[in-house]
């Protein structure tokens, strides 16, 4: 009698193992850079867990790394992700090469509204073409490129009375680039509490996207277009207009003048670096590492200020950065992907997402009357995304990300030629590449 | 004797086997060995070759494995040759192979010639000068981009206190004049302990009797070092110039981990700008162009160093 009892148990078990992995369970893999939001995530998705019965792991990768270890992972059909938080300009080739599957219709399935999210978020992470109602990710992550400076030195009253004699102005938030190197130039090589101290640290890198990150803030606000607006790209004019050339300028004259000795292959972590051990009055950097400037020993609280890009003599721009969130086509699990991609659009979620330092690109959370106020770099943010702009997002990214670095890096950092010199040969390197995808 | 041993072998050989080569040649049997060798050969070796030479006269790009691929003839060729971008890296790889060579030739021959001489921890500084060449290229990359710093290395510091100067005055890494000589540095300092081992091992082949023959004919030490340390060393000095100019031809991970490749252009090597063509702008075809350009260039070169190198060993 014993026996049967435990052969039914047993019987019971395996039939309840067998079926239970059916209903639920599927393993997920979600791939990302490794940053401080990426952790932020991994708290974020136990909620998920909990409440789906799916499990989740994380693939994330450092991000002089990102694009190189996850575009090969998507050219090769790879299935390690099922849901890809990729840089925003991957969206045209993960759309045009079928890495990504289009939402659309689980969008309009489940009530998901573009609408419902910041503007330059769904144009920048989940539209392709741009500007068409066609969405391959959900916006996961808005960021964009700020800068955040030693308030506590901007309001020592010697320094105060000494720029006011120098510029004639108060040493104050700049207003313009043009104030922002001032500012940098004032700081460069001061000696502030028995420290040699450095004007700014700005995108010098090489190797990845970083220099391209960092000019653009300034090529964009001195006139730079990607393509003739009315001609796509038709790049001669546009790219290396005058405008182009002086914003190309004034970055290297920045670097030139008023960055820390050693800092030719400088990007998001070196600066960083460079902020909190006191090096610098100014950082240029993404927004993701405000809360950590925030809540850093050294530096935080009152001690720094954010502000946005400043404008230039061309506009008033920012670039881009953050990320959308989406659905591997070769992922042997696209429905507990697509679970994840509705749990994560919740509101709540993204309220919650905001306080553990990942920054949400839902309206109701930015427009939240709370929400300036709710953390020093919020307004801040606020008024950066609404100035965004950002790099090709074409099929084609990575080749012309490329030249782009190499065009700036030779010019800005090693000096070979002139600024005109460097974006003409960007024309050329541009129009190749486009020629070669058949587009010219 | 020979026959009996065959006889052994044709007994302990299993009948059916027997049976199934029966009647195959000595030929046939031999081919039967050696085919799933040249089939290896042939599938890692020879068809990638083949592979890559037919790539490089069309427009592939392994990120697009569904697109047209069109055969342009030698354009990728015409590109490289006339690509003033390429020369460049050519001119950076020449500098560093020249220097670096001449710099451990040098010091590596002087590092044997002292440790050849018998004095009292022989052996604990032979240990510690291998020391560098134990370490891990990409190790020694990340820690030297520290040892440069400006502000904090202490290269900088080093320099510093024995010109008087502002350590922060200069930056190995991230000046244009400097950073080749900044790779040279490294490279030398970590592979100049292999030069010391070949060279060593060089002098300690030579013959006492010939040096005591020498002293018998009353030659000067400078005399015995020309005529006969340097040409029975030169055979090994040579073995270890081709060993560390194919190794620095190709030199990837230590110069990618110290300088990336920049500023600029100024420490971007060959192995690193062909890296960049073909798995980051993905121009396959044009990348398979300029390995088959180099490939011809180093097996040239190579060839012709190994003749001179026999024609000294049969001297």
């Amino acid at each position: 009698m014993k026996f049967k009892r435990l052969t039914t148990a047993i019987s019971a078990a395996c039939v309840a193992a067998t079926l239970a992995p059916t209903a639920h369970a599927d393993d997920l893999t979600l791939c990302w850079a490794a940053w401080d939001p990426a952790n932020a995530l991994i708290e974020l998705s136990k909620d998920f867990e909990g409440k789906s019965g799916h499990n989740m792991s994380f693939e994330f990768v450092p991000w002089p790394n990102f694009a190189d270890r996850m575009l090969n992972e998507l050219n090769s059909g790879g299935k390690l992700c099922d849901l890809m938080i990729g840089d925003s300009q991957w969206i045209g080739l993960g759309a045009e090469a079928g890495h990504y599957i289009k939402l659309n219709d689980f969008f309009d399935a489940n009530n998901i509204s573009m609408g419902d999210f910041i503007p330059a978020t769904v144009t920048g992470y989940s539209e392709w073409p741009k500007g068409t109602p066609n969405y391959w990710a959900l916006p996961a992550f808005g960021d964009v490129v700020g800068w955040t400076y030693r308030k506590d030195w901007f309001n020592r009253a010697d320094l105060k009375s000494e720029f006011k004699g120098k510029y004639g102005r108060e040493l104050d938030v700049p207003n313009s680039l043009a104030e922002l190197k001032d500012i940098a130039e004032f700081f460069q090589g001061r000696e502030i509490d028995g420290k040699t101290v450095y004007g700014a640290a700005i995108y010098t890198e090489r190797g990845s996207e970083g220099i391209t990150m960092g000019v653009t803030n300034a090529l964009y606000n001195f006139g730079f277009e990607y393509n003739n607006p009315n001609k796509p790209y038709d790049l001669d004019g546009f790219v290396n207009s005058d405008g182009a050339v002086a914003g190309l300028e004034y970055y290297k004259a920045l670097y030139d003048c008023c960055t820390p000795p050693g800092s030719s292959d400088w990007y998001m972590s070196e600066n960083i670096d460079a902020y909190k051990s006191g090096q610098v009055a100014l950082q240029m950097n993404f927004a993701f590492i405000w809360p950590g400037v925030h809540a850093d020993s050294n530096v935080g609280g009152d001690k720094s200020g954010y502000f946005p890009n400043p404008a230039g003599p061309g506009g008033h721009f920012a670039q881009l950065g953050g990320q959308g969130i989406s659905v591997v086509s070769y992922s042997d699990s696209k429905d507990a992907a697509l679970e994840y991609i509705k749990w994560f659009a919740q509101p709540e979620i993204q309220k919650q997402w905001w306080e553990l330092g990942g920054y949400s690109a839902l309206r109701a959370v930015v427009e939240d009357p709370g929400f300036a106020s709710s953390q020093p770099y919020a307004q801040t943010f606020l008024d950066s995304m609404a100035i965004v702009k950002d790099f090709w997002a074409e099929p084609s990214y990575a080749s012309l990300l490329l030249p782009m670095q190499d065009r700036v890096h030779k010019y800005v950092i090693a000096g070979e030629g002139t600024a005109k010199e460097a974006l003409d040969a960007l024309v050329d390197d541009w129009t190749e590449v486009f020629e070669d995808e058949g587009k010219l | 004797m020979a026959n009996g041993i065959i006889e052994r072998a044709a007994k302990s050989t299993p009948a059916p086997f027997a049976r199934k080569i029966k009647g195959l040649s000595d030929r046939a049997i031999a081919w039967i060995f050696i085919t799933p060798t040249i089939i290896i050969l042939l599938a890692v070796n020879i068809f990638p070759l083949i592979w890559t030479i037919w790539l490089s006269f069309t427009n592939y790009k392994a990120n697009r494995p569904n697109a047209d691929v069109k055969w342009i003839g030698l354009r990728n060729y015409e590109r490289i040759l006339t690509d003033s971008d390429i020369w460049l890296t050519m001119q950076a790889t020449a500098h560093f192979l020249i220097w670096t060579l001449v710099l451990q030739v040098l010091i590596g021959f002087a590092l044997a010639w002292l440790i050849n001489q018998k004095f009292k921890g022989n052996d604990l500084w032979t240990t510690i000068i291998v020391l560098p060449m134990m370490l891990s290229p990409a190790v020694v990359g990340n820690f030297w981009t520290f040892l440069y710093q400006p502000q904090i290395g202490l290269f900088n510091y080093v320099f510093a206190f024995l010109t008087q100067s502002d350590p922060t005055s200069f930056s190995m890494i991230g000046d244009v004049a400097l950073a080749p000589w900044s790779i040279v540095i490294v490279d030398t300092w970590m592979w100049t302990p292999f030069v010391m081992l070949i060279c060593l091992a060089g002098l300690r082949s030579i013959p006492d009797y010939i040096y005591e023959a020498a002293e018998c004919d009353r030659a000067s030490k400078w005399r015995q070092f020309w005529t006969i340390t340097v040409p029975m060393v030169l055979p090994f000095l040579m073995l270890a110039v081709l060993f560390r100019g194919i190794e620095n031809f190709k030199m990837f991970d230590l110069v990618v981990q110290l300088t990336g490749g920049g500023p600029g252009s100024t420490t971007e090597l060959t192995s690193i700008n062909l890296k960049r063509e073909a798995f980051e702008k993905w121009r396959t075809g044009y990348s398979s162009a300029y390995a088959i350009i180099l490939f011809v260039t180093v097996f040239g070169l190579a060839s012709i160093y190994v003749k001179a190198l026999n024609k000294v060993k049969e001297r």
